[in-house]
């Protein structure tokens, strides 16, 4: 896969040594990485067909170390790529050649739980999980579970403002997070919000969240930890035709409940899991879902005969409910495995991220099994349908570079397919470099000028991970340029009065 | 000053702005007025009044959104979707109890504009968690749109959340879409008597603490609790009352549940369904601090958000020095002070406090020399301030729109 990124700085690669000297003065010993063995293992993140090799990695351990960094980077006119566990699926934390790689990896402490608050107050490079894990003895737990989080670091959870499969109830990254240590590209730190709901001031919070590390590096992180719910129970359905399927999702809505989860797969997936795990899902059946009903013993029960009813209503042919938590966890022991598990049946797999109105499902599927024939590839649905978001996986050889181009404008006209049904391009993956050329099919010039005036004032000289999100790279002069015509009154034919 | 300029469209709006630009006016932005006295008095040499943006331009409640002209009154909006038994989750407070004027005149595009939540923020989230997407005229005089109407959307910058709570300082929001959520089918309270505010932090956290999904946790002393007017509140005793939302069985199972755990705090009663909507009503509004209709005489109020753990502390440092009423919201996290008018409305003590307990304080209702005169949010310093000034100056590079609302020059 290629994709165009902003030209080397020759100027920046020949003071490399220089580069690299200064560095080493800001974090000593084994902190710089700069010999091309040890940086290879930086050269991309989960979206693994773009590589390339940093100028340089470093590893601060301290707040004062990035700012060091940040502001020396800035001083001199240097890139800097910020990267956690290097999970995107998107390639946000993809190295620049001439650019610095930050790597948070050394912020790997929790710092306070206070369960009397609710919070938790962690660096950037604790995984996910282990917010779980240092809070599940008194029963909390924090909400958004994005698929990699044994892995993916809550820093990363910032930059992409992560989901999961629990966020039609629980909400994402943006909800769950109440504040945070930012060091700008100047090297200048702020706060922004802390234990206390809504920030004062503008939400800053909010749009550094889901900002694919174009606006400034966090270093620490102040999250909401939650109870745990009394209990849980799973439905697994099973549908002739996905519109039946679709439709039972609208009237479990429509009938006010929100479902702790709810999630689809077509028949091409679940039978590529039943395979792997055995989960016992139905396979003469076209769509399958899995609705998770959570909350206090007595709601769960009631509920759980609310949506069986639904179900039937809607025509499924199989309806089972879990009668233990073992049952529970192994209906989603499949659809936790459903990426892996397509891996098994297909040499590679491309996993897009679109989002659309759920009642635009039949529709949009129709239109994917139509595309899925004209490139000549075959294409499985996962779905998180609470919320409306769709994972096709396109199956393709990547040793076939055919296969490889097909794949990608296949993708790419799925992602156009969600805007036009009046979706989005991305749920929860991010733009990144991935579809950050696809943005224009969704935004205006002009809507993408206010977004990068916001960069600018975040970091005029655009040296925070340059290449990524916005498809044209223009300078903040050229960006702050405005035409001002003379000032005729507007609309005089109305009264004011 | 000018007329008022009345745009009939989204695209007159933008001529307005243009216009304002191109004669070097400032423009108030203002929806139906009910939060007109929110923020630093206006600087400004006409009124751009978006009252005629409203309407509601797309409603489907199976996929939980709905897009609005933004001036749709918030009354129109709550009445449609609990047609369809929705709501708006995070509970938007009606100003009018505090600032005076008209029930029920609040928009859309006004809530979302300073973010104001009711006491389900705790549960469900604040105005922001539930603004989806916007078209809006820049102070460039650019009509630019960002977010979407799906609720799971990473695409681009959230300018949503930027949007809200900018009072209207960085664009003028023409159309707004937010998520709606089904409206609980029941609702109960349970009270907890005669609580000093320093025992009724511990146990609204150990409430917030448990399985029971609270949904709503306030403490207030006996004086305000009398004049919520809720009947069946004990006399002369303060009350801290904690909510449950839901289908009838889990409300029963929770409040029995809640009752056992309170047990060790003291006194417990139970309110039900018609007396807990209207306590929580009456919380949501700030009944008790409402307005006598003069806005010089009446005593300032502030807002001030905390770590819950703080509230009584932070009560405990203004009610002291200023003869204030307290009521404190969100387990604690919220506090609002009626204060005794002064010449800075209690600022030095309200921000002492804030200074050193942690959080962030708005002054919601004072004259409009005392707002003139303090900082009506809270003072901001060094990189953040740089910070928040060249955001502002990359919506609105010439300060067109509500200049000064926040703080001097923003």
């Amino acid at each position: 896969m290629s994709v165009g990124m902003p030209a080397l700085d020759q100027g920046v690669l020949a003071r490399r040594d220089e580069i690299v000297a200064a560095l080493r003065r800001i974090v000593p010993g084994e902190g710089v990485i700069a010999t091309e063995r040890e940086m290879r293992p930086y050269e991309s993140d989960g979206l693994t067909a773009y590589r390339q090799l940093p100028l340089v990695v470093v590893l601060p351990g301290t707040t004062a170390q990035v700012s060091q960094v940040l502001r020396w980077c800035f001083e001199n006119g240097v890139k800097v790529v910020p990267r956690g566990a290097g999970t995107s699926l998107s390639g946000g934390a993809l190295p620049l050649g001439d650019g610095v790689l930050l790597g948070m990896g050394k912020f790997n402490k929790v710092r306070r739980i206070d369960f009397a608050d609710r919070v938790a107050v962690v660096e950037p490079g604790v995984t996910n999980l282990a917010i779980t894990r240092a809070v599940e003895h008194a029963g909390f737990y924090y909400a958004p579970d994005p698929s990699s989080q044994i892995a993916c670091t809550i820093g990363g959870n910032i930059a992409e403002n992560s989901g999961g499969v629990h966020c039609l109830k629980y909400g994402l990254t943006t909800n769950n997070v109440l504040g945070c240590e930012l060091v700008l590209i100047t090297g200048d730190v702020v706060r922004l919000g802390g234990g206390h709901l809504d920030a004062g001031g503008y939400d800053l919070l909010g749009v550094v969240t889901g900002s694919e590390g174009l606006l400034g590096v966090v270093t620490e992180v102040t999250v909401r930890i939650l109870q745990k719910p009394e209990t849980a129970r799973a439905l697994l359905l099973g549908f002739e035709t996905p519109e039946a399927a679709g439709d039972c999702v609208g009237k479990i809505i429509a009938a006010g409940i929100i479902p702790g989860g709810m999630e689809m797969m077509d028949r091409l997936a679940t039978a590529a899991v039943e395979e792997f795990v055995h989960a016992g899902y139905p396979l003469d059946v076209e769509a399958i879902l899995i609705v998770e009903l959570d909350g206090p013993r007595a709601e769960c029960d009631h509920l759980v005969e609310t949506v069986s009813a639904i179900a039937r209503d809607c025509g499924a042919v199989t309806v089972r409910v879990s009668a233990s938590e073992e049952e529970r966890l192994l209906f989603w022991a499949g659809r936790k495995a459903a990426f892996p598990a397509v891996g098994r049946i297909s040499p590679d797999y491309y996993c897009m991220d679109g989002t659309i109105p759920r009642a635009r499902l039949p529709y949009v599927l129709q239109r994917t099994r139509e595309l899925s024939e004209q490139y000549g590839l075959r294409c499985a649905n996962v779905f998180h349908a609470g919320d409306g978001n769709l994972h096709p996986l396109i199956l393709y050889d990547a040793n076939d570079a055919d296969q490889l181009a097909r794949a990608e404008a296949f993708g790419a006209d799925i992602l156009r397919l969600c805007v036009e049904v009046g979706g989005v391009l991305t749920g929860e993956h991010g733009v990144g470099v991935e579809k950050r050329d696809l943005m224009p099919s969704m935004f205006s010039q002009i809507d993408l000028a206010h977004q990068q005036r916001l960069k600018c004032a975040f970091d005029q000289k655009g040296l925070l991970n340059p290449g990524k999100v916005f498809p044209v790279l223009s300078t903040c002069a050229e960006l702050g340029r405005m035409h001002v015509s003379a000032g005729r009154l507007p609309f005089p034919d109305i009264p004011r009065f | 000053m000018t007329a008022p300029l009345v745009p009939r469209d989204a695209a007159e709006v933008e001529e307005a702005v243009r216009w304002a630009l191109g004669a070097g006016k400032t423009l108030e932005v203002t929806g139906r007025g009910s939060k007109r006295t929110l923020g630093r008095p206006a600087q400004t040499d006409a009124t751009l009044d978006l009252s005629a943006l409203a309407g509601v331009t797309l409603y489907e409640p199976r996929e939980l959104v709905l897009s609005a002209r933004a001036a749709t009154p918030i009354a129109a909006i709550a009445a449609l979707v609990a047609e369809n038994g929705q709501e708006l989750a995070f509970e938007p407070m009606d100003c009018s109890a505090l600032l005076g004027g008209p029930a029920r005149e609040g928009t859309l595009g006004g809530v979302l504009a300073t973010n104001l939540s009711g006491p389900r923020r705790i549960k469900a989230g604040a105005a922001r968690d539930h603004f989806l997407g916007f078209s809006a005229v820049s102070g460039r005089g650019e009509t630019f749109k960002a977010g979407g109407r799906v609720v799971k959307n990473v695409t681009g910058y959230d300018l949503s959340k930027l949007m809200a709570g900018s009072f209207g300082t960085l664009a003028a929001m023409t159309e707004v879409t937010i998520k709606t959520l089904p409206r609980a089918e029941t609702e109960a309270s349970v009270l907890l008597l005669g609580l000093a505010p320093e025992a009724a932090v511990p146990a609204m956290a150990a409430a917030m603490g448990s399985p029971f999904e609270v949904s709503g946790a306030a403490h207030l002393p006996a004086g305000v609790a009398a004049r919520t007017g809720v009947p069946g509140l004990p006399d002369g005793k303060a009350v801290t009352a904690l909510r449950l939302e839901g289908v009838g069985p889990s409300v029963a199972h929770r409040r029995d549940g809640l009752l056992g755990l309170l047990a060790p705090h003291g006194t417990r009663e139970c309110l039900a369904v018609e007396a807990s909507r209207q306590l929580w009503g009456a919380i949501r509004d700030v009944t008790p601090f409402a307005t006598r209709g003069e806005p010089d005489a009446d005593r300032p109020v502030w807002r001030i958000s905390t770590a819950p753990s703080r509230g009584a502390e932070l009560a405990a440092m203004i009610a002291g020095a200023d003869e204030a009423e307290v009521l404190l919201d969100w387990a604690g996290g919220l506090v609002w002070a009626a204060v005794a008018p002064s010449a800075d409305a209690g600022a030095a003590t309200v921000r002492a406090a804030t200074a050193h307990c942690g959080g962030h304080a708005t002054l919601i209702r004072a004259s409009a020399a005392v707002r003139a005169a303090v900082d009506v949010f809270e003072p901001q310093r060094g990189p953040l301030a740089v910070l928040t000034r060249r955001v502002k100056e990359s919506f609105d590079p010439r300060g067109v729109l509500c200049p000064g609302r926040m703080w001097v020059g923003v």
